[in-house]
């Protein structure tokens, strides 16, 4: 039962990928900006998450959702900040405000905590489940949960919510949905906390599933997320969540057949082909329904 | 405007007068600094105090190394002023901060040897910034000695000849993973072993290299070899192929900060066999990122340990923690061990001079130190024991010695 166990790991991965992932299809599908920065906002959520569990001395979901509502603030206010005069910049212009923004946020961090790197608190007892053969954890069973619901109430937000309307509304012509009266600036405010909160609840699952964060944990998840956003076509909530799954399970397949050192190699040979082969990504093409 | 103007005068006076003061008051220390070593420089009967550099890793990576090594370094210095010095000499520690970088440590290094004049330098902690100061040494021939730097190049360059300058007091990498294999056919009787290894790191992949070979020769198989990079956070994919090869025993060489994850998310995975790595492993963090539970039943092969039994390992452990109230750990004690070994040199030398120094250190034999006895080899390799060390609940448990 080796592949079972195998594809529990590739879920467990694939599905903080496609956490990530949603806030940079989101903000992508917006304003059409690739905002580096996520990274780190998915960074400052698993701080904030431990400081409110190994500090504060607080549960699960109390970090959880303190971390989101934080993450969400600032994202706010990097956008208002940072992107928000660029707006009619060229694009070069903004993607390179958001790799500076990005700098900022890790080094800021490193200045104030230093760079040395922070063992996340058990909250949960430790157990694990055999299941034909195969060992899952109660925290991935947690993460699976939680990810889940997550993106359930995303679509809910998108779809049956006002705010969501206008998100896609802005997503479609922004000028068009400004005639129609739609308030574009909090709109895309309101995707940015959205995005953010999501990078933000990452973060804690992160921490807890894999124990150890540092100022720089961000990058590397930050850029494979990209990929996973790019994997399932960049702009597309679903493709987001697909590709996230995806390059998940497809690392782990790297590892299982004995090539683990060439594992990031896979992730980015994936952006690779995609932009060569299919730039629209697996759910770019037809859908509708960008954010 | 002329206002403007003289404004701008008298910043540029001040700004002037202000260098060239500072410039003075520079002069003036360097004069100082020469005429107490001037005296000394040529003749060392005269001068007053002995310098001993110390390029470490204050800050930046690796800083719980170099900083422990500074302050075992500084109790031995502490012991031996009290009682007397050397000749009447006292000894001086100069400590230069080299961030952890290699480039950094060639700069404090050449400071060291340069404006400090030290009669010998205590070397950065991890191997790469080691051999960073090796020219420098053989250079300007200060002798310099690694507590830490346990890749055989430190010492032995690719060509096979000697950094002559370059001496160390902990043993090296292929010696740990010898005595892991050891450890594993002799105490723990496992025959089909697997081996998980930073492949990022000079370190690590010495010591796999030197397991493997040792454990096939006591007649073990190796049913697996995988490897993983520095930075990694998910280790799941791999250890599930190594479980699917049912090892009794998997060699974990590498740094605390991966082996940490991988000791948790083994046991996670239902990996319950013994698992053992090195002096990589030395660190409170390990304790923290893999957590109490998990760490049971795994071994490190270490310099010391400070439940060693021996009395005058108790002795230092009490001085120790009297001074900075903690318990010395390996680096602690290899930097204390370090000073004492760099003076017993100059004692036998009975001069401050480089050359007569490195000549001493050459030939040091079964000198008595904390963390053993030893005598060096003709590749300035000390030659001594390694201690076992077994995590139960946490804290490491003296298991047993092994000797060379």
């Amino acid at each position: 039962m080796e592949w079972l166990q195998q594809l529990v790991n590739g879920i467990s991965l694939g599905s903080i990928y496609a956490l990530i992932a949603l806030g940079y299809t989101m903000v992508y599908g917006i304003i059409k900006l690739i905002n580096f920065a996520h990274g780190d906002v998915f960074m400052l959520g698993a701080f904030i998450g431990f400081y409110a569990i190994a500090r504060w001395d607080l549960g699960f979901f109390p970090a959880l959702i303190i971390a989101m509502l934080l993450c969400a603030i600032i994202g706010v206010i990097i956008e208002r900040v940072a992107y928000k005069r660029l707006r009619n910049a060229t694009r070069i212009a903004a993607l390179i405000t958001a790799i500076g923004v990005s700098l900022l946020i890790e080094y800021t961090v490193i200045f104030f905590r230093g760079a040395s790197p922070e063992a996340y608190p058990e909250v949960f007892a430790n157990k694990s489940i055999n299941i034909l053969g195969a060992n899952i954890s109660s925290i991935s069973i947690v993460i699976l949960a939680v990810t889940v619901v997550l993106m359930i109430l995303l679509h809910f937000i998108v779809h049956k919510t006002k705010i969501g309307k206008a998100m896609r509304a802005v997503s479609h012509d922004a000028d068009a949905a400004r005639l129609m009266g739609i308030n574009v600036d909090n709109t895309i405010s309101a995707t940015f906390a959205i995005g953010s909160a999501l990078a933000g609840a990452a973060g804690v699952i992160f921490g807890l599933y894999y124990t150890r964060i540092e100022p720089l944990m961000g990058v590397l998840p930050g850029l494979k997320a990209f990929v996973a956003a790019v994997l399932g076509g960049i702009g597309s909530i679903p493709g987001a969540m697909t590709g996230g799954l995806v390059l998940g399970v497809v690392e782990t397949i790297v590892s299982a057949l004995g090539y683990s050192l060439w594992r990031d190699a896979a992730a980015f040979v994936i952006l690779i082909l995609i932009l060569i082969l299919k730039p629209s990504g697996i759910f770019g093409k037809n859908t509708r329904e960008k954010v | 405007m002329t206002e403007k103007k003289t404004l701008k005068r008298f910043a540029s006076v001040f700004l002037t007068s202000s260098l060239i003061v500072g410039a003075l008051a520079g002069c003036g220390s360097k004069e100082e600094g020469t005429s107490t070593d001037s005296g000394g420089s040529t003749s060392d009967d005269t001068s007053e105090v002995i310098k001993i550099g110390a390029n470490l890793e204050l800050s930046g990576a690796v800083a719980s190394y170099g900083s422990s090594i500074g302050k075992g370094a500084e109790l031995a210095v502490e012991e031996i002023n009290a009682a007397g010095g050397i000749d009447g000499k006292k000894i001086e520690l100069v400590k230069v901060d080299n961030k952890s970088e290699n480039s950094e440590a060639t700069n404090a290094a050449i400071k060291l040897a340069t404006q400090d004049k030290v009669a010998a330098m205590i070397a950065p902690a991890t191997s790469g910034n080691v051999i960073a100061t090796a020219q420098i040494a053989n250079q300007y021939k200060i002798p310099t000695v690694t507590a830490s730097g346990t890749a055989p190049n430190v010492t032995e360059n690719e060509d096979g000849s000697i950094n002559d300058f370059v001496f160390r007091t902990c043993f090296i990498d292929p010696f740990q993973g010898v005595v892991a294999a050891n450890f594993a056919t002799e105490e723990l009787k496992a025959k089909n072993v697997a081996i998980y290894a930073d492949n990022s790191s000079d370190y690590a992949k010495g010591l796999a290299a030197a397991f493997k070979e040792q454990i096939e020769a006591n007649g073990g198989t190796v049913v697996k070899e995988e490897a993983y990079v520095a930075d990694d956070v998910d280790f799941k994919s791999t250890l599930t192929n190594i479980k699917s090869a049912n090892p009794d025993f998997v060699f974990i060489p590498g740094y605390y900060e991966e082996v940490g994850l991988i000791v948790k998310q083994a046991r996670e995975l239902g990996i319950d066999v013994p698992l053992m790595g090195a002096d990589g492993w030395d660190s409170p963090t390990l304790v923290e990122l893999a957590g109490k539970d998990a760490l049971n039943n795994t071994f490190i092969t270490n310099h010391y340990s400070s439940q060693d039994p021996d009395e005058t390992i108790q002795s230092f452990v009490d001085a120790f923690e009297a001074k900075f109230s903690e318990a010395p750990n390996a680096f602690h004690a290899l930097g204390y061990d370090t000073v004492y070994y760099i003076v017993d040199a100059i004692k036998r030398a009975g001069s401050a001079d480089g050359e007569a120094i490195q000549k001493a250190l050459a030939e040091t034999t079964d000198l008595s130190l904390i963390t053993g006895t030893f005598s060096v080899d003709e590749k300035h390799n000390p030659v001594k024991s390694a201690t076992v060390l077994e995590y139960v609940d946490g804290n490491q448990q003296f298991n047993s010695k092994v000797n060379p």
